[in-house]
């Protein structure tokens, strides 16, 4: 039953990128990366992360995608860029990215677990985790973020002139 | 008492540095005191050392003395070491005696140079390498001193360099002495590689034990004599000689008459086992000696500059002490190197007397008619004219006598001729000088008559000097005719010179020799005398009657001008070739080129910084499925 | 039975080669920066599901450190963007070229 869900949200997932890729509109493209990272969120809660889950769907789909359609709108492009005129590059990427897809699969034989292991972490358990083992990258993350805060208001502030 | 001989060539050393060091703070009387001083103490060094040889036996072999330990590299040892010696013994008293009487002239002739200071540094050096060569006891230290003088000769030869003449003939002695040295040291490689080391004595002892046999010893003898041609100036290598006379006269004087060019006679002499060995090399040094004799005695008939006449004398007389040591007679090659020590530096320095009277005239065609002028200078050049010309009871008689007596009693009959040929040419040369220099009309020209005087005694009291010792030296050597004890000089060179072949000749032969000696010398002043006072008018009709023999003596039979298209140009010619085709197009190409290939890289991978992300992305991605690749396979 | 972590790793490899293509198909600095946002989010769910078959228990607390940067880092690109098309008014990549050479 589970697997129906998983092939769902992967179909979803997989549909919604590639819907991204063929794209000429960013606005689209933005707006089906919601969907894609949506499903994401999703597959991540199939993993036993449930806590996991809805932080991905507030924070990717709801906030960082948020910030992309709010930048798209302010650039008010009137026409859709077109896509990459040399045919030769995205040859050679697409060559090249299987390659490394191939590469990637054939050093991953074998050595991926079968083993479902436990259901999952509990929040508990995580909020746990958060302030003890890891209070370190936490306060610093904290601290990051705030840096990330200040510098994009200095970045995109007018200049008094 | 002969122990201290190590020390004589220090005080000369010890003068040098101090003038090079401080001179320029010195006063000139003190540089004066100093530098004349220190030789006297090498002179009174010397015969002190002289004296206490006197006293030894025969048979002690010469007194050796190791300063320090210079050269050791596993079996090969040249240590800084003296050896004495009768024949080092000679050689010292000749160096410092007459260099003595040098310095002392040189105090009036360079009086008004400003460079006196550093002349006298210079002349103290050379006396230090000069006393090295003489001194040494293995061939290596002798090289040393052998280089020595060759720099100091540059140095006097060139002492007043902001003339270019002075400058080129300083280089041309230089360049053409190394050239000499190129074949010594080949000579004196092969022999370190039969002996192993270059001790004198190891050299003699290796000669009798037969180590070196005679066909290596012919090739390194001759080998040794092209360095001995270098130094001594003979043929091929003579041309630096007339070109060194553009030094002050002084220099003249001790290089290149007294000392520095008998550096090579002194070698072969002091090599007399290795030279005595090898019959070819022997007949080699003789010929060549015999040949330059001649050959340079042609140049000096129609030089007209008082100083390049002496200077080809110089070179004909070093003939005649080549020629006595390739027929064997090494003592009589030595002895007439005394004699012409005296006569010869005695004749440059009134040269120079006479120059220093006409303020600078070198010309005899502007001299002339000076002997009522300059009696003090006359008297002695006089004496040196009659000594060399080998006029009998003075000392250049005796030794040119010996040389030819042996050379004749050796059987070597075409050498003795030309050896007589080159006597009559010397006696006709020299007078030739003393009349157009002292008699005959004047033909000054007004300025110099009107400085006319003549030279502070200081000049004068050693040519006095060597004109006692010009006619007095030659009875240390008196001929076999007077008995076979008589030539005490080479009974007292015995223990250093073996001397060879064993010709013999009768009293009445020997007496016959003489004869035709004295009437060689004879021959050469009459028909001087006829050319130049009888009949003025002779020379030039006989010019005139045989102009090309004329112009090849008078051009010095064209020699430097034949070695300046047949060696320097094409040397020059192939320099600029080598310079222009390889040092310019390949070296400096390869550098420009190695230059330029960082350059082109450089553009090469610029190519690359696009400025496109894109396309820097998509290095990345070929960079990792590359990576990927390696790692996993 | 629960799913297999390879199907979760297969798809997170398929997401990836999708981000990549994406990056070099698009000519705009947007969606470029959309794409690397793809590839981010791929390899937090292969980093999920491989962990999970692994044991590691402390998968989660990373990844929610990787979702956090990954919003710090999209604000400033976007800001910096934002730029850009202030100075060069337009994200055409074709035209962002000053670093030549």
């Amino acid at each position: 039953m589970m697997i129906i869900v998983f092939f769902a949200l992967a179909i979803m997932c997989t549909g919604s990128v590639l819907g991204m890729v063929f794209s000429r509109n960013q606005a689209t493209s933005a707006l089906l990366l919601v969907l894609a990272f949506a499903s994401l969120g999703g597959l991540f809660g199939l993993l036993g992360a449930g806590f996991l889950a809805v932080v991905q769907v507030i924070i990717y789909a709801g906030a960082i995608m948020v910030l992309f359609i709010f930048v798209i709108m302010m650039i008010n492009l009137r026409e859709g860029i077109s896509r990459e005129k040399r045919a030769w590059t995205i040859v050679l990427s697409c060559a090249t990215a299987l390659v490394i897809l191939g590469e990637i699969l054939f050093a991953a034989r074998g050595a991926v677990p079968e083993a479902a292991g436990e259901a999952g972490v509990t929040p508990t358990e995580l909020g746990r985790l958060l302030f003890t083992k890891y209070l370190y990258p936490f306060e610093i993350t904290s601290v990051l973020i705030l840096a990330a805060l200040v510098g994009a208001i200095v970045l995109v502030k007018k200049r008094e002139s | 008492m002969a122990d201290v001989f190590w020390l004589i060539p220090f005080p000369p050393a010890l003068s040098a540095l101090v003038l090079i060091l401080f001179g320029r703070v010195l006063s000139k009387r003190w540089v004066t005191i100093q530098a004349c001083g220190a030789v006297f103490v090498s002179l009174v060094l010397s015969l002190l050392s002289f004296g206490g040889l006197l006293g030894a036996s025969s048979e002690a072999g010469p007194l050796l003395k190791t300063l320090f330990p210079w050269i050791r590299a596993g079996a090969f040892r040249a240590d800084f070491a003296f050896q004495f010696d009768p024949l080092a013994a000679v050689m010292v008293l000749v160096v410092t005696g007459v260099g003595f009487l040098i310095h002392v002239y040189s105090v009036g002739y360079m009086a008004h140079d400003k460079g006196y200071t550093r002349f006298f540094s210079y002349l103290n050096l050379f006396m230090f390498a000069m006393l090295i060569l003489v001194l040494a006891s293995n061939m290596v230290l002798m090289f040393v001193g052998w280089e020595g003088v060759g720099l100091c000769s540059y140095l006097l030869i060139g002492f007043w360099f902001e003339r270019k003449s002075a400058a080129d003939a300083g280089k041309k002695a230089f360049i053409v002495n190394r050239i000499g040295d190129a074949g010594f040291l080949i000579g004196l490689l092969f022999l370190l590689t039969v002996v192993g080391s270059s001790d004198f004595t190891a050299i003699g002892g290796a000669v009798q034990s037969g180590t070196i046999g005679a066909g290596l010893a012919t090739l390194i003898a001759l080998l040794l004599f092209v360095g001995a041609t270098g130094k001594s100036a003979q043929i091929p290598l003579y041309i630096w000689l007339p070109d060194a006379m553009e030094g002050p006269t002084p220099v003249s004087a001790l290089i290149h008459a007294a000392t520095m060019v008998t550096a090579g006679v002194y070698m072969v002499a002091r090599l007399n086992p290795l030279f005595s060995l090898s019959v070819p090399a022997g007949s080699v040094v003789a010929i060549v000696g015999a040949a330059t004799a001649v050959f340079a005695a042609t140049m000096a008939l129609t030089q007209n500059d008082i100083k390049r006449v002496l200077a080809y004398s110089t070179i004909s007389q070093l003939g005649y002490m080549f020629l006595g040591c390739g027929v064997g007679a090494y003592a009589a090659g030595i002895f007439h190197l005394v004699t012409h020590a005296f006569f010869k530096s005695l004749l440059f320095l009134s040269a120079g007397s006479v120059i220093h009277a006409l303020s600078g005239e070198q010309d005899m065609r502007k001299m002339g008619g000076l002997r009522k002028y300059l009696p003090r200078t006359y008297k002695p050049f006089l004496v040196g004219a009659i000594a060399i010309s080998g006029v009998p009871f003075l000392s250049g008689f005796f030794s040119k006598d010996a040389i030819l007596t042996s050379a004749f009693a050796q059987g070597r009959y075409a050498l003795w001729a030309l050896g007589l040929a080159g006597a009559v040419m010397t006696a006709f040369y020299m007078f030739r000088l003393i009349f157009l220099t002292f008699h005959g009309e004047e033909r000054l020209t007004p300025e110099a008559k009107h400085h006319l005087h003549e030279s502070p005694k200081v000049m004068t009291v050693p040519l006095a000097i060597l004109a006692f010792f010009s006619i007095v030296a030659g009875y240390v050597g008196l001929p076999a005719i007077l008995g076979e004890r008589a030539d005490l000089f080479r009974r007292f060179l015995e223990p250093a010179i073996k001397p060879a072949g064993d010709g013999h000749l009768s009293l009445g032969s020997e007496g016959l020799l003489i004869l035709a000696s004295v009437a060689a010398a004879f021959l050469g002043i009459l028909i001087s005398y006829w050319f130049y006072i009888r009949n003025p008018r002779v020379p030039e009709t006989l010019a005139a009657r045989l102009p090309w023999a004329h112009k090849l003596l008078t051009n010095k039979y064209f020699v430097d001008e034949a070695v300046g298209a047949v060696i320097i140009r094409p040397l020059v010619r192939g320099s600029e070739l080598v310079y222009t085709g390889f040092d310019l197009k390949v070296i400096d190409g390869a550098l420009n080129g190695s230059a330029a290939v960082a350059g082109l890289m450089g553009r090469v991978l610029s190519a690359f910084q696009t400025g496109f992300v894109k396309d820097y992305a998509v290095v990345f991605l070929l960079g990792i499925a590359l990576i990927l690749g390696v790692l996993l396979f | 039975m629960s799913i297999p972590a390879s199907y979760f790793f297969i798809l997170s490899l398929v997401l990836f080669v999708l981000g990549i293509i994406a990056f070099f198909v698009k000519r705009d600095l947007i969606s470029q920066f959309m794409a690397v946002e793809v590839m981010l989010n791929s390899a937090n769910l292969a980093f999920l599901a491989l962990a999970r078959a692994a044991g590691f228990a402390d998968a989660q607390a990373i990844v929610f450190f990787v979702i956090t940067v990954a919003a710090a880092e999209a604000s400033i690109g976007l800001a910096i963007v934002l730029l850009i098309f202030r100075r060069k008014k337009s994200i055409r990549t074709a035209d962002l070229n000053s670093m030549k050479g």
